[in-house]
């Protein structure tokens, strides 16, 4: 009984990835402690959203793919119009619109996307396996510009910026021409030039945004508003040396040097406290992560499992590079937490569910081998 | 088959025409695996990629970078605090304490980590009373300083006041509550001007640290000398910074001491000056303007240093309020200014005994004549006119003093000329400045052909005329100096022409092993002068005082003294009588008196000046004698300010 039970649990897991991640969470706790300055509470309230996630995660990993894509366009019709809600009703806070009341608490349907939109691509790409044209593409472009849209106008360029590149990924495993792909790195490095060289900024984005690229190229301009964040946190990393300064001994951490070192920041205080060995074992493990799920993707059966799961294990690479880029200071500061790691539930929520989706991608396969 | 050269631009149409070519959904399977592969591939490159950007950028900065970035580390973390020293103490000769330090709490504001300063400070104001003055004092010193200073809004708090701010000091980040030292002078307005005060540093004075390579010593001072004593001496009073190394968090609050270097207190200074006489002198003078100095002769130690009117110089320590600024700085009285040191007056007839020395040290043939007194001096067709109408008949040397004849001293000047009355004079200092140990002295004018040469820029102007000698004989013309010149010369010439610099300060005290180091009085300068010429001037000043115009005001002393008075010209009457009366205040002549006393072995000799206050018998006389009774006597005077010049009688006689 007990063992049909363990069974039952254990047949949709990867263990794999569920390793992989448990590792992550052993960091993220030991390193949370830290940087909280022993707060325990912190710690356990970690613990607890680690657990909800994980819970979460075995329930998405259950679903069937069949399912998952039933579940595709209507996910994404809703994330759609959660985002309208909050570009009509949405809560205002630090001068952007991002979040929604629903009484009990609030959500970021931002997050939601990021789950939603990979799930749709993956659905329309595959839904139209059998004769994909270039109309197709321009479909995709549309599906995805639409909630990108709305949530640059929060405004939320992070979380844009990401999620733009989560249904990139979906794009670029369904098959975008190579041609196109370079025209589009020429055109965002181009824009990007743009931005940084000229006042234009003014216009196209909002002020804070460009303020942080502007201290991003050169932090000591600002040093005591938004390029403090970069000098404090390049200090911290680079003080920190071959070995680190130790745990629970990093100052730049604790004499309260670096901002946000629970959130955005916390891999400051890894890299002060663990030096590059722990950046280097840092690395490895998020590779593995994303290894694991490129391999869930390479072994999916469908067009619609190798989509979703390519762009998954993508997006949270992308995470992991524009967190840990920020903060040692070679990409701007757009609020991107480190994933697993940074204070937060939300992001630990649609990451797990992500897993979830790659556990679920992968059984499938195991069932119809067997 | 693949018959597709050229793709189009979007998607992958190879597969989708084969598809339609051949139908066949395994082939089509194929193919779109194979581009899955490439893209895995890609995906794979891509990453590890990037990833390896990040490492080498973690590599560049903990081992390449990571000295540069350790020792930014530490700079944040480690921060060298400054100890100021506390101030050396400055006490009178006889132990009474002049100037002090006591600790006490105040609320210090720094204006660059507050957005709106006025909405705090009205918030503060529930907390805490501060007043109109605090606010315009803030004011005034935001505009001196720099931004990042923490500036004190409200200085000496109480307990209680302390309480209620610590309670709701998270409301208010940017203010804290700090406990300093304070400057305190006790005695107020009294030798104000002697003691000094010491001021915020401002920019002038971080040049001047600057230029003496003292700033770094300063690190943790706020407050510099800027006048008197507090100034002239700033190097012994501020004493060694010392420093504590502290950790700090990135409010820069303090977490805990690393390491301590204690400071070096500052040297506490025993001053010459006897405070008691000091007050006496400055309650005489009462609201009269003026100045007396007194010297101790045989050491050069200034006893009493009065400038009237004077200021409380605590109104300084933190910054004035621009209210009582203005007040001090606009008064037509010039509170401000330290009359002894930087008044010049023209000597009157206090200069005859100079001369009078002068004249038997060149054994003129004036001093062996009995010279006509007509009551005026011919010379060059114009009529010098003398004080006593019609003159005594005839006069000679020893006469000429007592009844301070003008006639004779005229003739004496011509003989004598200009070229040798100055090179005479300039060897009692006037003309030129003492020396003494407070800053800010005046040179006064000694007047002579080269510096009349020196003075105006016109030739006509600066050719000396043989009439100007003339008024130089009496202390008038050109003639101008200090308060503390006339003293100087007094005692010099009280001490047979032994020259001691005047000084305030008798000794510096080591506050830790109160260790006493003097400061030796050495004689600057011994003149030549014969004993017996010396004898015989101090002999005519003694009969100033027994049977001349001192004689009145010195009835009944209980001890000797050689004095002479004088009267400082004000207004040119141009030949006209004066009449006190007649003429506004401000025009009336200044009353001069200078005395030494015992007259055989003098003690003190002094020099005052009561300004606008008429014959020198009149006022500074009056003055003097009283000081001389309570410093020789123990006497103290019965009221506390003559109120008006008159009180006291004419004598018949007095020389302007």
């Amino acid at each position: 009984m007990i063992l049909r039970l363990w069974q039952r649990f254990k047949q949709p897991i990867d263990p794999w990835l569920l390793l992989f991640t448990l590792l992550v969470f052993l960091v993220s706790s030991v390193l949370l402690y830290s940087a909280s300055n022993q707060d325990w509470a912190r710690v356990s309230d970690k613990l607890t959203f680690m657990g909800i996630s994980l819970a979460l995660m075995w329930c998405v990993a259950n679903i069937r793919q069949q399912v998952l894509m039933r579940l595709a366009l209507p996910g994404y019709v809703i994330g759609v119009l959660l985002l309208l809600a909050v570009e009509f009703f949405g809560v205002t806070s630090h001068g952007a619109t991002r979040w929604l009341d629903i009484g009990v608490t609030r959500i970021q349907p931002s997050e939601l996307l990021r789950i939603a939109l990979p799930l749709m691509l993956a659905w329309y790409f595959h839904h139209f396996e059998a004769h994909v044209n270039w109309r197709h593409y321009v479909v995709a472009a549309i599906i995805i510009v639409i909630p990108v849209g709305l949530i640059l106008k929060q405004p939320d360029l992070g979380t844009a910026l990401l999620i733009t590149s989560g249904g990139f990924y979906a794009l670029f495993f369904a098959g975008l021409s190579w041609r196109l792909i370079g025209m589009m790195t020429l055109a965002v490095g181009g824009l990007a030039y743009v931005v940084t060289h000229w006042d234009l900024c003014i216009n196209i984005l909002h002020e804070y945004q460009c303020r942080r690229i502007s201290t991003m190229l050169d932090p000591t301009s600002d040093p005591l508003g938004a390029g403090y964040h970069i000098i404090q946190g390049t200090i911290a990393i680079g003080s920190g040396g071959l070995l680190g300064k130790g745990w629970l001994a990093g100052t730049q951490t604790h004499l309260d040097f670096i901002p946000e070192r629970t959130t955005d920041f916390i891999f400051a205080v890894f890299g002060e406290e663990f030096g590059l060995v722990g950046n280097v074992l840092l690395l490895l493990l998020y590779l593995c992560v994303i290894g694991r799920g490129l391999m869930i993707s390479y072994n999916a059966s469908t067009v619609f499992g190798r989509l979703l799961a390519g762009s998954i294990a993508l997006n949270f690479f992308t995470y992991a590079f524009v967190n840990m880029g920020m903060v040692s200071g070679i990409l701007p500061v757009v609020g991107v937490p480190l994933p697993l790691i940074s204070y937060g539930g939300t992001s630990m929520v649609s990451i797990l569910v992500g897993f979830g989706l790659l556990m679920s991608i992968q059984r499938d396969r195991k069932l119809m081998k067997a | 088959m693949r018959p597709i050269k050229r793709r189009p631009m979007f998607g992958v149409p190879a597969r989708g025409k084969t598809r339609r070519a051949s139908g066949k959904l395994l082939k089509n399977d194929r193919t779109e695996r194979s581009s899955y592969e490439l893209r895995f591939a890609a995906a794979v490159l891509f990453v590890l990629a990037l990833f390896g950007v990040l490492l080498v950028r973690f590599f560049w900065l903990q081992v390449v970078q990571h000295d540069r970035y350790m020792t930014l580390a530490e700079a944040n973390r480690i921060s060298l605090v400054p100890v100021a020293p506390s101030r050396g103490v400055i006490r009178d000769r006889n132990g009474v304490i002049l100037a002090h330090n006591y600790s006490a709490y105040t609320l210090e504001i720094a204006p660059a980590r507050i957005a709106d300063l006025d909405a705090t400070i009205a918030a503060l104001k529930g907390i805490i009373d501060i007043t109109p003055r605090d606010k315009r004092r803030f004011n005034k010193l935001q505009e001196e300083s720099k931004d990042f200073e923490s500036l004190p809004i409200k200085t000496r708090l109480t307990d209680e006041e302390v309480a209620r701010f610590a309670a709701q000091s998270y409301r208010f980040p940017g203010i804290e509550i700090k406990a300093r030292l304070f400057r305190h002078y006790p005695q107020g307005e009294i030798g104000s001007h002697l003691i000094g005060y010491i001021g915020r540093i401002n920019d002038r004075d971080l040049v001047e640290l600057d230029e003496a390579g003292v700033r770094a010593n300063y690190r943790g001072t706020e407050h510099i000398g800027k006048v008197g004593i507090e100034a002239s001496y700033e190097n012994d009073l501020h004493g060694v910074t010392g420093f504590e190394q502290v950790e700090i968090d990135s409010g820069g609050r303090a977490v805990r001491t690393l390491r301590r270097n204690p400071p070096k207190s500052g040297q506490d200074l025993q001053l010459s000056v006897d405070i008691g006489l000091q007050k006496v002198v400055e309650q005489l003078f009462g609201d009269r303007r003026g100045s007396l100095v007194a010297i101790d002769p045989t050491t050069g130690g200034v006893l009493a240093l009065v400038s009237k009117p004077t200021f409380d110089p605590n109104l300084f320590v933190d910054g004035i309020d621009p209210q009582s600024w203005t007040a001090l700085n606009e008064s037509p009285d010039h509170p401000l200014l330290n009359r002894a040191l930087r008044g010049e007056y023209p000597p009157g007839s206090t200069f005859k005994p100079f001369m009078a020395m002068a004249a038997l040290e060149g054994d003129f043939p004036l001093v062996h004549q009995t010279i006509a007194d007509p009551g005026y001096y011919l010379f060059g067709g114009v009529r010098f006119r003398d004080s006593k109408a019609g003159g005594y008949g005839s006069m000679n040397f020893d006469r000429s003093l007592v009844v301070s004849s003008d006639t004779y001293f005229y003739q004496l000047g011509v003989q004598m000329g200009i070229d040798y009355i100055a090179s005479f004079m300039s060897t009692l200092d006037l003309g030129s400045r003492t020396g003494i140990d407070l800053p800010g002295e005046r040179p006064g004018v000694l007047p002579s052909p080269e510096w009349k040469k020196q003075r105006f820029s016109k030739p006509a102007q600066q050719k000396w005329y043989p009439g100007e000698t003339v008024s130089i004989g009496i202390g008038q013309g050109y003639n101008s100096y200090t308060p503390l010149q006339m003293a100087h010369a007094t005692a010099t010439l009280a001490n047979f022409g032994v020259a001691y610099k005047p000084h305030v300060v008798a000794s510096l005290v080591d506050p830790v092993s109160n260790m006493r180091v003097p400061i030796e009085p050495k004689p600057s300068r011994v003149l030549p002068w014969k004993r017996e010429h010396v004898e015989r001037v101090i002999r005519g000043m003694v009969g100033v005082q027994t049977e001349g115009t001192g004689a009145s005001v010195f009835r009944g002393a209980t001890y000797t003294s050689a004095g002479k008075t004088g009267t400082a010209q004000v207004f040119s009457l141009k030949g006209a009588k004066y009449n006190a009366r007649a003429i506004d205040e401000r025009l009336r002549d200044h009353s001069w008196f200078i005395v030494f006393a015992p007259a055989e072995q003098p003690k003190i000799a002094l020099a005052v000046i009561v300004e606008n206050a008429g014959f020198g018998s009149q006022a500074a006389a009056p003055m003097a004698r009283k000081v001389l009774d309570y410093y020789l006597t123990g006497k103290l005077p019965e009221e506390p300010a003559p109120a008006a010049a008159s009180s006291t009688p004419q004598p018949a006689g007095e020389s302007p």
